[in-house]
């Protein structure tokens, strides 16, 4: 059970898709201007990684490797569709938004990355919670600019305001520009985190 | 005159790059130096020029009359993927000299949002064959130009003292911030 939760555990920070690995990067700035499409992304990424991951793994015997790049984006172009189909029936508003960056999921490098590094050598357990894992600190980095990018672009979080009248959108946290500086502060302090973290764990070794 | 502003548009107003945030990878991936750029931004190009004829062709000729286009995404995927490969073949026999200045820049874009995503907005919008080439063009293009930009900046940033936490990744998308500002400027000049 201990492992599982290692798993699960690192990709939250350690290895966090979009701060540490810097993988699949257009989404975070594309649909991050407003909290709740941040969140449908994050969710929507999570449910193709983790699907992925599963059916990978499962596969994993019975592919020649030598095929298996084209084997995976069969997958994921599959599970994408289904999200699509899903989002566009029940959610059609939220499908809008996200436009065209939800079909592009497809692409994204970090569920290529998770199918060939962990799920192609692990059995089915560890891959689901891998994928999970990712899925998660994906949705959390991606809530976390969102929110931001929301808070100070239109003093509002998921569209309820929470800063009073008295304060200024600043809307260049709505543009792209902003979205752009934001990342490269928030890559900073998470490098800055990291190290610190490291720094700790050092100390602890040293008693 | 259309077609001349859907091209300025695709190139300057509505740069994928710096406005839609497509082609990040890659974008900071390459763009440390700058040969390495130019060659990046000329195999975009062509690219997905390419892709962006077969993927129309395949969309209206395939997928319409059979009424499959949800599976778009699906189709468009692998399409890209493989023909990146087979381009990649031909040009490894054909064009050695070619290969060798950007060949191994194809393979990195085998499977890439900015490739992908122009045959899929032709779609969405329904675009003549003629209109998606010039969009296709000006589209890769607006990448090459912001990634040429970009490399020019990164070389002169190494003469720069920034702070430690920021080395890399951070400083690079700050800068990216800066140069969506400026392209922030034409933006309204050219409504679609």
């Amino acid at each position: 059970m201990k492992n599982l939760w290692d798993i699960f555990k690192k990709g939250l920070i350690v290895e966090n898709p979009i701060f540490v690995l810097a993988l699949s990067l257009c989404p975070a700035l594309a649909v991050t201007a407003s909290a709740i499409t941040a969140l449908t992304m994050g969710l929507s990424v999570m449910f193709v990684i983790t699907a992925n991951n599963v059916v990978v793994s499962l596969t994993r015997k019975l592919v020649n490797p030598k095929v298996r790049v084209p084997v995976y984006i069969t997958s994921i172009a599959t599970i994408v569709t289904l999200v699509q189909l899903l989002l566009q029936a029940f959610a059609p508003e939220l499908y809008k938004a996200l436009g065209i960056y939800l079909a592009l999921i497809v692409v994204f490098a970090i569920i290529l990355a998770r199918a060939e590094v962990f799920a192609s050598k692990n059995s089915v357990i560890p891959s689901f919670f891998d994928g999970l894992g990712m899925g998660a600190g994906f949705t959390l980095a991606l809530l976390l600019i969102g929110c931001v990018r929301e808070l100070l672009g239109a003093g509002s979080i998921f569209g309820i305001p929470v800063i009073g009248d008295w304060y200024d959108p600043a809307l260049i946290m709505i543009l792209p520009a902003g979205g752009f500086i934001l990342i490269g502060y928030l890559v900073g302090g998470f490098k800055m985190l990291t190290e610190y973290m490291e720094k700790a764990e050092a100390k602890k070794g040293d008693r | 005159m259309e077609y001349v502003t859907l091209f300025i548009s695709a190139v300057i107003v509505n740069n994928f790059v710096l406005t839609k945030f497509l082609g990040l990878c890659i974008f900071f991936g390459v763009s440390k130096n700058l040969s390495a750029s130019i060659g990046m931004g000329m195999a975009v190009t062509s690219v997905m020029t390419l892709s962006s004829m077969l993927a129309w062709v395949v969309y209206n000729f395939v997928l319409v009359p059979l009424n499959l286009t949800f599976m778009t995404t699906a189709v468009f995927v692998l399409l890209i993927a493989s023909f990146v490969q087979l381009l990649e073949m031909v040009i490894k026999k054909q064009a050695p000299a070619l290969y060798n200045m950007w060949g191994i820049y194809l393979l990195l874009i085998a499977t890439n949002c900015v490739v992908l995503a122009v045959p899929l907005l032709n779609a969405e919008s329904s675009f003549s064959f003629l209109k998606s080439v010039v969009y296709a063009v000006g589209s890769g293009l607006g990448f090459a130009l912001a990634i040429i930009l970009m490399a020019s900046l990164r070389e002169k940033l190494r003469l720069a003292d920034v702070p430690k936490p920021l080395e890399g990744l951070g400083i690079a998308f700050i800068l990216a911030g800066m140069l969506a500002l400026a392209f922030t400027g034409f933006s309204g000049m050219i409504t679609l």
